[in-house]
């Protein structure tokens, strides 16, 4: 439908339009190129071809390294398990919030999402001082009251990376199938009761089916982020030397001193770890092919509320304290150390201080990991906003040949973990291609955080696009405007709340950004998060604490400045 | 006959964050008898769908009490409330809900396997029920393949499938197109007569109403405004709003003066009607507009002339103007009459009701926002 008003466009334009979406269309093209394609084929090339030509050498030497299959098999199981687990936590949450008369639904609510905000890495720190196996503070305590010989819990596990992972990944789910419910016809459930069901027949047969899609969609993305997550099971690992690929990508070029070798070990590791991504992408494809049904249906009737009866209180004691534990606990145990004269000292009022405030300010890198930030989230989110409503503007209204390869091409690097991203980007920026060395300032960053979140803003202006009706434009060129005109005067403002919920969307998850920074930061070029982590690797854990309250102070306050400038916008 | 479905002083309070308490329905006192078809009629927010969901079960009361073929359902002050799967009702939705991830066969096997009846039994009935909806050959076939009007017939074949005694119409017209909606009037109207149940009809839309029904209730801000048959109703409405809500009407606000009765505001002419004993100053009269006489010279009637003429395709609308007020007149062809023309209008069967209140109008307009 879109491609008939398309050429009908093109005939009233004639030549003239032709020429500027050619226009636009080849920047569309060049742009990915250069940000997208370039450094995955650096990654392929490296892996595969060595100065005598192609050669499986270096695939084949890590496939026999023992530390490295450890890696793809603890990658792959905690992968596994955080998706079942977060999926299980997810779907009972969202039923819960959204079906049943619990109380206190809105706090609940707002507090179920904050660890969608939360960087997973702070967690993971503030659980090892929690619970590690030496001096972990709770695990002192169970100690002390129990009596017992060894610490009870051990976080530095491959169970204690599934179990932080869980706590920061089942909002995906949750969220996807709280709004699953929600637009929900509540008539459908109602008539399974008309037709005599129980109310738990009713969820078996009729909710949870029609919600699977949604499931489905949320457990994907859990086990696409876990199988790429470098921040927990970094903090978690290292110390017990579990890896994962990330952890051990990282691990490789690190202790390789940044050498090429060392990178192109792991352009090789990548390569498995791409690898096992692909087989979990085709797995869960295979296993949860639901069908996309329409259950929005209907007129708005509120749906109502299964009456929990005797089960509220025990069910409202338990969501308490799953928020008590995801929440309280590791944002209180990062403020508490942040007070703490030296790391070790028990949590009591005398020990605390703002020394490490102080100390962490004074340090210069401080200010320049805060500026650097700043400066690389919103640069990038400005880049990535315009390069992505192009991509999306030349895919959806001016469908070149070729325009399927393009939306692949923005869409590739959401798929591709972000360490793998890193190498790539550094590969193709060190000067092996374009004779351009970008190593060690903040633009290999910037190039590597474009790449990265493309996808984000592409997504979000693509579905406002499509809401965009051609008829629209084209009664602004029925009025005399040009096509140009009409692009500036129609088009880009009915989209604009999109763009700038892009922007948003990519902002905020740079501001706290690791994986891919760990890898390409220099001196000079420290990110917040990189900062963070170094300052804990280095052993000032209250230090890196008091700058983790601080950045997620700045995340709050940045979000909740978003929510009130982006509230009551006209738009599509 | 029997009374089938009692609601005894049936309320139904919501509580609201921004509007307080909202009445959605207030002393209800319904009877329906056994194999009738009985109507809730009323503008969106009168309560006649929540009274539906108390029926059902999916509302609980807060006064009153609810007896289904006999039995108490839902009682407040026994604290009774029987389950809407233990009801043993059918029921059809406005937006059919029929669920997308079951075929045709399964959506109308569903209530039977609830009741864990056999395969062959199962079998049978389904496949009844598929006959009489004219859904034969379909079973295998998923809703989201079909039209509103076949995934309508799967509502309805499902709600028949186990033979309930009453059956709960939802708005199940007004997702259809008007054609369709006629003919699957004819085929609930046939499907009673052959499975014998007894019908409760919500809906917004009086002809559809007044061509399905035995008995009505017009329902307005959460109260009963009128029970009666469809001609009862259009003929001896109670009320200005029934009398509005039923067919076309056009009002005329009047005072009475001196045994005389002249439109509000103008009073050079008077309007020769009979006034009842019990009028106030202020009224307000009401009258069908093909009940209003025009012509050329009976000079009896009320002096005036034609604002304006619109050709319908069955009829021609005059608007007149009576004082400063505007009445609309409905003609056959056959009189005509042009734009400024003088003209004498004459009352057939006008009715009397007392004049607005604006306190009416500002509760209507609040509960538009629930």
């Amino acid at each position: 439908m879109f491609s008939v008003n398309n050429n009908a466009m093109a005939a009233i334009d004639g030549k003239k339009r032709f020429s500027m979406d050619k226009l636009l269309t080849i920047v569309c093209f060049f742009m990915l190129f250069v940000v997208v394609i370039v450094p995955i084929f650096m990654i392929i090339f490296n892996a595969f071809f060595d100065k005598n030509g192609f050669s499986l050498n270096l695939i084949t030497e890590q496939f026999a390294d023992k530390k490295n299959l450890d890696a793809m098999f603890n990658t792959i199981k905690i992968a596994i398990f955080a998706t079942i687990f977060g999926t299980i936590v997810g779907v009972f949450y969202a039923w819960l919030l959204g079906r049943s008369d619990i109380p206190a639904k809105g706090v609940m609510r707002a507090l179920f999402n904050i660890p969608y905000m939360f960087p997973p890495f702070l967690g993971a720190m503030a659980w090892e001082l929690l619970l590690n196996d030496r001096s972990g503070y709770l695990n002192r305590f169970f100690m002390d009251v129990l009596k017992l010989e060894k610490p009870p819990l051990n976080i530095n596990s491959i169970w204690g990376i599934v179990f932080v992972e869980v706590s920061y990944y089942f909002p995906f789910v949750f969220m996807q199938v709280v709004s699953a419910l929600e637009r929900m016809d509540p008539t459908l459930e109602e008539c399974a009761r008309i037709a005599g069901a129980k109310q738990s027949t009713v969820i078996a047969k009729i909710t949870l089916p029609l919600v699977k899609p949604a499931i489905s969609a949320g457990a994907l993305l859990i086990l696409i982020s876990s199988l790429a997550h470098f921040g927990v099971p970094s903090i978690l690992g290292f110390r017990q030397e579990i890896y994962t690929l990330p952890t051990r990508i990282y691990a490789v070029i690190y202790n390789s001193g940044g050498s090429f070798e060392g990178i192109r070990q792991g352009a090789a590791l990548s390569v498995m770890l791409v690898g096992v991504v692909a087989i979990a992408l085709f797995i869960q494809n295979r296993i949860l092919s639901a069908g996309n049904y329409d259950i929005i249906k209907g007129k708005s009737m509120r749906p109502t509320l299964i009456k929990l009866r005797a089960a509220k209180l025990p069910l409202l004691f338990l969501s308490i304290f799953t928020l008590f534990i995801i929440v309280i606990v590791p944002l209180g145990m990062i403020i508490l150390i942040s007070f703490v004269k030296a790391y070790g000292l028990p949590l009591v009022p005398e020990n605390f201080s703002f020394i490490n405030y102080q100390k962490v300010f004074a340090n210069k890198g401080t200010i320049d990991s805060i500026r650097n930030s700043l400066i690389l989230s919103v640069s990038a989110g400005i880049i990535s906003m315009f390069l992505g409503t192009l991509v999306a503007y030349v895919v959806q209204k001016i469908k070149p040949k070729g325009s399927a390869v393009l939306e692949i091409t923005s869409m590739l690097p959401y798929s591709i973990p972000g360490t793998v991203l890193s190498i790539g980007v550094i590969l193709a920026w060190s000067g092996a291609i374009f004779g351009i060395t970008l190593y060690n300032t903040l633009w290999i960053i910037l190039v590597a955080y474009i790449a990265r979140y493309l996808s984000f803003s592409m997504k979000t202006s693509s579905a406002s696009l499509m809401q965009v009706s051609s008829s629209l434009e084209e009664a602004s060129r029925a009025c005399g405007a040009s096509h140009s005109e009409s692009l500036a005067d129609i088009t880009l403002p009915l989209i604009r709340p999109a763009m700038v919920s892009g922007f948003f969307l990519i902002f905020l998850p740079a501001m706290r950004e690791v994986t891919t920074s760990i890898l390409l930061y220099g001196p000079y070029t420290r990110t917040l998060g990189v900062h963070i982590y170094s300052l804990r690797d280095a052993g000032y854990i209250p230090q890196a604490a008091a700058l983790a309250v601080v950045a997620i102070g700045l995340i709050m306050l940045l979000n909740v400045i978003v929510t009130q400038l982006t509230k009551d916008r006209k738009g599509v | 006959m029997a009374d089938y479905i009692v609601l005894r002083n049936v309320t139904k309070k919501f509580n609201t964050k921004t509007l307080g308490d909202i009445v959605a329905v207030d002393n209800f006192n319904i009877n329906v008898h056994e194999g009738e078809c009985f109507s809730f009629l009323g503008p969106s927010g009168c309560g006649k769908s929540t009274t539906l969901r108390m029926i059902a079960g999916f509302e609980d009361l807060t006064e009153g009490e609810i007896e289904l073929c006999g039995k108490l359902v839902s009682s407040s002050k026994k604290k009774l409330y029987v389950p809407p799967e233990d009801r043993g009702l059918g029921m059809v939705f406005q937006a059919f809900a029929v669920w997308p991830h079951m075929n045709v066969y399964e959506n109308v096997a569903f209530p039977l396997r609830i009741k864990k009846m056999n395969k062959t039994d199962i079998d049978k009935k389904v496949m009844e029920a598929l006959k009489h909806t004219s859904l034969t050959g379909l079973e295998k076939t998923f809703p989201g393949d079909l039209s509103g009007g076949q995934q309508q017939r799967i509502a309805l074949a499902r709600a028949i499938v186990t033979n309930p005694k009453v059956m709960l119409l939802d708005e199940p017209l007004s997702n259809l197109d008007p054609k369709l909606r006629e003919s699957m009037r004819f085929e609930i109207k046939a499907l009673q007569k052959k499975f014998n149940f007894t019908i409760i009809f919500v809906t917004h839309d009086q002809s559809e109403a007044m061509a399905i029904s035995d008995r009505m209730m017009v329902c307005d801000m959460g109260k009963i405004m009128q029970i009666d048959t469809p001609e009862n109703l259009y003929n001896k409405p109670v009320n200005r709003f029934v009398h509005n809500f039923l067919g076309e009407s056009t009002f005329i606000n009047v005072v009475v003066k001196d045994n005389k009765v002249y439109p509000k505001g103008n009073t050079n002419q008077a309007i020769k009607i009979a006034i009842p004993s019990d009028a106030s100053n202020e009224m307000v009269v009401a009258t069908r507009p093909n009940e209003i006489e025009i012509s050329k010279n009976d000079t009896d009637g009320y002096k005036t002339h034609i604002e304006s003429r619109t050709f319908l395709t069955d009829r021609i609308e005059y608007l007149v103007s009576v004082g400063n007020q505007l009445v609309k007149v409905q003609t056959p062809h056959r009189i005509k009459f042009d734009k400024n023309e003088e003209c004498y209008i004459k009352f057939v069967s006008p009715m009397w009701y007392p004049a607005d209140d604006e306190k009416e109008a500002m509760e209507r307009a609040k509960r538009q926002v629930i």
